[in-house]
């Protein structure tokens, strides 16, 4: 176990104690205590920079079940190191964000801090791992602890239904992923990612590689809600708002931009890979921004927000894995877009992160996140204005905030499908286009409604006021690191982004120069229009908002996910009960019929029905006469009107029944049937004694199911019996006990010596039987609620 | 010449059977059905002695003791039941 092990351990170590803290130090905010922790991470991976700048990877691996090929192997490389100093960068302004948001005496501290904690060291583990199944393993670990932060308000009606939704969804993508996994170790036998990315030519044309890789996808686009997978993500947004920032915003819902930049190298060749990641991606980020202009609250906006712009990086990783696949184009117009790809991330990241934590300190200083309640709060909160403006204007691509140069690769990017020469291609750039209007609208809501406008004291709770200073530290470094980004973004170029850039797609180099200003082209042009357009639909946002009321509700995605929820419920409560009646005739039924399908199957299919009548003996007249008697009650028992007579012939078809152990030579059978028989049907009539008085003695009701079904069994039985004498393959053992029953045993009755000596074990059990039914009887009859007297005695 | 005598004997006991069957299922009143049970019982115990003579054993002594006992309980326990509707009292003064 080495330091880095250890890196990813240490949140669950420290989870351990957060509990102590909050119970025994009540005076000092738990945060306090888990706020060293992510900076000691960040400090601690930022140290590898130098190493992984150098193209250098660190592997550290630990035995867990290494004979599975389940091992805990730590691979620190461009990629896991960015997403690592995401996690716990982040992971620390958050920390510190909600120290001052959530409050010491009401919220319970202990629980939060342990899932954040949780959650951390999961993610750590699913950026870092090297091994699949280990990867997943903290894969189920974030999909658990977001389940639990976002229903952490757990008395909330919304936060249930939020959490269980993100759950269903989550596991449902995790659990594909696994198979995903499994296909991939069953054509490489192993579950090394980087041992799979070293027989990534060989697995192509693999039968399994089109299935694992829609696995893989399906796991990689709920997480990082994909359309039509985005729903959980505004549901989540009934978690405390640090949980939306922190998950929902910066790390988890990149988990599958991770994944899918992760295994770039395996199925970046093929077509498929890069066409559905980058058509889902594009409709991800039409539809999220499409439908984000139309929310009233803020953390909905930015949900939707945070959708299309995950929409957006996939899209980007898409087209930039076309790169591997299209081998006769220029591969660098390509990776330009795996570029803008990770460049936006880290972007998203900061702005997203700020952006949530204003909303925030809004919610917490006024009391509503609803944009039809607030305006005008520019005068009361200059500070947190100034993070939104900045934070948003990123968002929108403005320059000279980094989302502009972003946005500016983007469209770079989605120009150079133009490339690769397909008739429609023509629509990418155009989609994308009108994407980044409705981007732009939605920036300018969250800012312009929330901030300027008609201050509206009446509708809000509180008196607003500028947020405490605690709170304002986080979401001030996020912004000027957004500014600091877009200023100079070479100072992540060399460091961070070209050894990602190179895990993602190695074999290519990169030299990434971003610079605000290069000529004006056509990305500018596309800028400005986005700029132009969208100025004019804000100002004209109530005449065109009625588009909304157009699309019908009936055809939204959380009514379908709804219905399909209440469909499966109600299908499954109808099949069950369908079947499961209660009543055992129907059970009775399903068994029996089930035993003629499966017997007269396997007989006709194995052909079965070769009778013969060797070794049958010769059959006495009598002996037919006594058959007949038996089967004459039998049937008779069947149309009997009373059931005395049912009993009284039940008793005389066991009496023929000892006769006819008497001719087959049984007499130990023969006396054991007769007492049995004897006391079963006194038993018989003492039953009766117990019968209610009332009824009306009908004979058996016909049902012609009923008689299909028992001269169906019937007829499958003798057909079994038959064949079963026809093809008897060995003979008999019973010469050993004829001949060392006297020898060994000492006895002359062979059957027995059998009993209590050759096979007394049986002998033995079968006592036993005896004996719990005697007792069970007893205690069925004395162990009475009104102990074992009679009703009329009370 | 024996085992063609006992042959004979057999068919006659059990189409003796056979009829006392049809006063089983027949009735036409219960104590109709429960004498020609025990007279079934009667039957069998001829037809196990026959059996003996025609195997040549006496393993089933024993089982024409026992039935002589079993069908004698048996329709004492019927005629019980119908005499008082119960087998087993409990009020041993009644």
């Amino acid at each position: 176990m080495s330091l880095l092990h250890l890196a990813i351990i240490a949140p669950f170590i420290i989870a351990i104690f957060v509990p102590f803290f909050y119970k025994y130090i009540k005076g000092v905010h738990t945060g306090w205590f888990v706020l060293p922790l992510p900076i000691l991470l960040f400090v601690y991976f930022i140290s590898f920079i130098s190493s992984t700048s150098n193209k250098q990877t660190i592997t550290e691996s630990f035995s867990w079940i290494s004979s599975l090929g389940i091992d805990f192997t730590v691979k620190v490389d461009g990629l896991g190191l960015l997403f690592a100093l995401l996690i716990t960068g982040i992971g620390s302004l958050v920390v510190l964000y909600s120290i001052y948001y959530l409050s010491k005496n009401t919220e319970k501290l202990n629980t939060f801090y342990v899932y954040l904690l949780l959650f951390m060291g999961a993610m750590l583990g699913v950026v870092l791992s090297d091994n699949l199944i280990v990867l997943y393993a903290f894969w189920e670990l974030t999909s658990f602890s977001s389940f639990l932060l976002i229903g952490y308000w757990y008395d909330r009606e919304k936060s249930r239904y939020g959490a269980q939704k993100s759950m269903i969804i989550t596991v449902l993508g995790g659990l594909a992923m696994l198979g995903g996994i499994i296909l991939l170790y069953l054509m490489t036998g192993t579950f090394s990612i980087t041992e799979i990315i070293a027989q990534s030519d060989a697995i192509i044309n693999h039968p399994l590689f089109v299935p694992a890789l829609l696995c893989i996808l399906l796991g990689a686009f709920t997480k990082s809600a994909q359309f039509p997978f985005h729903i959980w993500l505004p549901d989540a947004m009934e978690a405390p708002t640090p949980v939306s920032a922190y998950l929902h915003s910066a790390t988890m819902v990149k988990a599958g931009i991770y994944l899918v930049a992760r295994m770039s190298p395996v199925f970046a060749e093929h077509a498929l890979w890069v066409w559905l990641i980058a058509g889902f991606g594009l409709v991800t980020l039409f539809w999220g921004s499409f439908s984000a202009v139309k929310q009233t609250d803020l953390k909905s906006i930015l949900a939707f927000s945070t959708v299309s712009q995950l929409g957006l990086i996939m899209s980007l990783l898409g087209i930039g894995a076309a790169a591997l696949h299209f081998d006769e184009l220029n591969p660098a117009i390509f990776t330009v877009a795996t570029t803008a790809a990770v460049f936006h991330l880290i972007n998203h990241a900061t702005f997203k992160g700020s952006l949530f934590m204003v909303v925030g300190i809004v919610d917490h200083e006024t009391g509503t996140r609803d944009i039809r309640k607030l305006g005008g709060l520019m005068n009361f909160m200059p500070i947190t204005f100034t993070i939104a403006i900045i934070g948003a204007f990123s968002m929108a691509g403005l320059p000279p905030f980094n989302g502009f140069l972003s946005k500016e690769m983007f469209f770079t990017g989605m120009l150079s499908v133009l490339e690769m020469d397909f008739n429609w291609g023509i629509l990418i750039p155009i989609i994308a286009w009108i994407a980044s209007v409705f981007t732009f609208i939605y920036s300018m809501i969250l800012v312009f409604k929330t901030f300027t406008g008609k201050y509206q004291p009446e509708k809000l709770e509180k008196k607003p006021h500028e947020a405490p200073i605690g709170m304002l530290i986080s979401p001030i470094i996020l912004a000027s690191l957004v500014i600091i980004f877009g200023f100079f973004p070479n100072i992540l170029s060399s460091s961070v982004l070209v050894p990602a850039l190179e895990t993602i797609m190695p074999g290519f180099s990169f030299d990434v120069k971003i610079s605000f200003w290069h000529g004006v082209n056509e990305e500018l042009l596309m800028t400005i229009g986005v700029i132009l357009v969208g100025v004019i639909l804000y100002f004209t946002l109530s005449k065109w908002r009625g588009v909304y009321g157009l699309f019908p509700e009936k055809l939204a995605l959380n009514r379908f996910y709804d219905n399909s929820l209440d469909w499966m419920q109600k299908g499954s409560y109808g099949i069950t009960n369908a079947y499961m009646t209660g009543s055992i005739r129907n059970y009775l039924a399903y068994m029996f019929t089930f035993i003629i399908i499966i017997l007269a199957a396997t007989l006709f299919g194995k052909d079965a029905f070769a009778f013969s009548t060797e070794n049958v003996a010769q059959i006495e007249f009598f002996e037919v006469l006594l058959s007949l008697i038996i089967a004459i009650a039998s049937i008779a028992i069947l149309f009997t009107k009373s059931r005395i007579t049912s009993i009284i012939l039940t008793g005389t078809i066991g009496y023929i029944v000892s006769l006819f152990f008497v001719i087959f030579r049984a007499p130990d059978l023969a006396l054991t049937q007769l007492v049995i028989e004897t006391i079963s049907v006194s038993l018989f009539l003492l039953c009766f004694y117990h019968l209610p008085k009332k009824l009306t003695e009908d004979p058996l009701s016909f049902k012609v199911r009923n008689a299909i079904i028992s001269v169906g069994v019937g007829a499958v039985v003798t057909l079994i019996a038959l064949s079963a004498h026809s093809n008897k393959l060995f003979d008999s053992i019973s010469q050993y006990y004829i001949e060392n029953t006297y020898t060994e045993a000492a006895g002359k009755n062979m059957v027995n010596v059998i009993l209590v000596d050759f096979r007394g074990f049986d002998t033995m059990f079968e006592i036993a039987v005896l004996g719990i039914a005697a007792l069970g009887i007893f205690s069925l009859i004395k162990l009475r609620k009104n102990g074992g007297k009679k009703v009329e005695d009370k | 010449m024996i085992q063609t005598v006992v042959y004979i004997a057999l068919i006659c006991v059990a189409v003796a059977m056979i009829t006392l069957l049809y006063r089983v299922i027949k009735g036409p009143t219960l104590p109709d059905r429960i004498v020609a049970l025990d007279a079934l019982g009667v039957n069998i115990v001829a037809m196990v002695a026959l059996v003996c003579i025609a195997l040549d054993t006496n393993a089933f002594l024993e089982v024409i003791l026992l039935f002589g006992i079993l069908a004698f309980i048996g329709t004492v326990a019927f005629s019980k039941y119908l005499e008082k509707g119960v087998i087993i009292e409990n009020d041993r003064n009644s």
